[in-house]
């Protein structure tokens, strides 16, 4: 390892944090690579197809009527802050893959947002509690700029594959790379293996 | 609105960390530095995209940043990045006050594939504050190209004194709008991006490039639909906090 003349650590490094990431604090910076779309939770739906038995919608208040769930933890972005501690509300997505029931032959999902944008993940990683439709950050209805009405959450993955402004979700029986995914970012994005860029 | 179906441009791919060599520093603001790096292997790049610096302390820690390129393509094996100090900016502070020429800084890159320039066609460009690093790196790429007809380029920035690349900026093909304070004789007042600022064949424009904080990329955003450029011909990188 080659160090960087005149560089100190600034004191002990929070373990939740990461490799190559720090601690953004309070802020919550806004990374997207399209214009901030309006929604009305009037005509909004989420969809689950592809294959499954089931293919399912939800309108705003059918999703809102689910049993809800709650994600206390931490978020990593691959820009290289995360934010520690935060809380968000929701539907586990197991919820709404139950009323689905996704074929054997399912082993990934591409997720689709009212922009266009598209993210691509393992169905591991989607079950299991471990993704969520949210749409409430620390009480309060989740603001537009981080995806508001309702994006995907997937804390445990890189926050590019959280996607905003969230539609519904594709089962596919291979994986399919996403908008970010087919622009050099990696199909999995796991933060503690630092899985940032295709190749790494 | 992004197409999900159009592929990504055939921008470069990231390449495998590797060190460089602090070559030339230069004030371009009192808080703005460019810092000129000979990269120990070539790296092909396009504008618009960025690269990850990478500080490793003695005991092992690190600390990494993403910066755009200002740097236009030029077949060396030299690079620049231009770094706005943040306050209690870790590595920002860290390369504004300590690092200096001929010091060994580690870097990761091309990264992004999306906010790139190919150099063929023609582009409207909006900047707010440090947002024009990688729109420079655009300019810059046309003019030594003998292409800058084909961009044209807003910087907003708050004064004067704030504006990058001051020497170099201005020309036929860029406009500045100052936000907060105007040179004397300036024509036009203070204030923030409106739709007077952009003429119709800015709107024309087949691509447009929007870089800077989130508020302003949706104040321009805002001001571009209203002018009636579709989503689909926006790009946006909005810079957050990147100590």
């Amino acid at each position: 390892m080659s160090f960087t003349r005149g560089f100190r650590s600034r004191g002990a490094r929070d373990t939740r944090l990461p490799p190559g990431q720090y601690d953004t604090g309070s802020e919550w910076p806004v990374l997207t690579a399209e214009a901030t779309p309006t929604l009305s939770t009037a005509s909004w739906t989420f969809v689950v197809d592809g294959l499954v038995e089931q293919p399912s919608r939800w309108t705003w208040e059918e999703i809102q009527a689910l049993p809800d769930s709650t994600y206390q933890g931490d978020i990593h972005c691959v820009t290289t802050w995360s934010k520690l501690g935060v809380t968000f509300r929701g539907v586990s997505l197991d919820t709404l893959l139950s009323q689905a029931r996704p074929l054997p032959s399912a082993t990934h999902i591409v997720a689709s947002s009212f922009t266009g944008y598209t993210t691509n993940l393992p169905l591991a990683d989607v079950t299991g509690g471990r993704a969520w439709v949210a749409w409430e950050y620390e009480g309060a209805p989740l603001p537009v700029e981080h995806g508001g009405p309702a994006r995907l959450l997937v804390p445990h993955l890189y926050f590019w594959k959280s996607a905003k402004w969230v539609s519904g979700i594709h089962v596919l029986d291979h994986d399919e790379p996403g908008f970010w995914e087919r622009n050099g970012y990696h199909d999995h994005g796991d933060p503690w293996a630092e899985e940032r860029y295709q190749g790494d | 609105m992004i197409e999900a179906s159009q592929p990504g441009p055939a921008a470069p791919r990231v390449g495998p960390w590797q060190q460089s060599t602090v070559v030339r520093i230069r004030s371009e603001t009192p808080k703005v530095k460019s810092f000129r790096l000979r990269l120990d292997e070539p790296m092909t790049y396009l504008p618009g995209q960025h690269v990850v610096v990478r500080l490793t302390a003695p005991d092992g820690y690190t600390a990494s940043r993403s910066y755009s390129v200002a740097s236009a393509p030029d077949g060396s094996q030299e690079i620049e990045l231009t770094v706005e100090r943040l306050d209690d900016g870790e590595v920002s502070g860290f390369l504004h006050d300590e690092l200096a020429v001929r010091d060994r800084l580690e870097v990761r890159g091309p990264i992004g594939q999306w906010f790139v320039w190919q150099g063929d066609e023609p582009a409207l460009l909006i900047g707010g504050g440090s947002g024009v690093v990688p729109l420079m790196s655009m300019l810059r790429f046309a003019r030594s190209r003998g292409h800058s007809d084909l961009l044209q380029l807003v910087a907003s920035v708050r004064s004067p004194a704030e504006l990058y690349y001051a020497t170099e900026l201005p020309g036929p093909e860029t406009t500045i709008l100052y936000t907060r304070e105007i040179p004397d004789g300036w024509p036009r007042p203070a204030g923030r991006i409106i739709a007077g600022d952009l003429t119709g064949e800015m709107l024309r424009a087949p691509q447009v490039y929007v870089c800077g904080s989130a508020s302003f990329a949706d104040a321009v955003t805002s001001v571009l639909e209203a002018g009636g450029v579709p989503d689909g011909r926006i790009r946006v990188e909005r810079f957050g906090a990147t100590g």
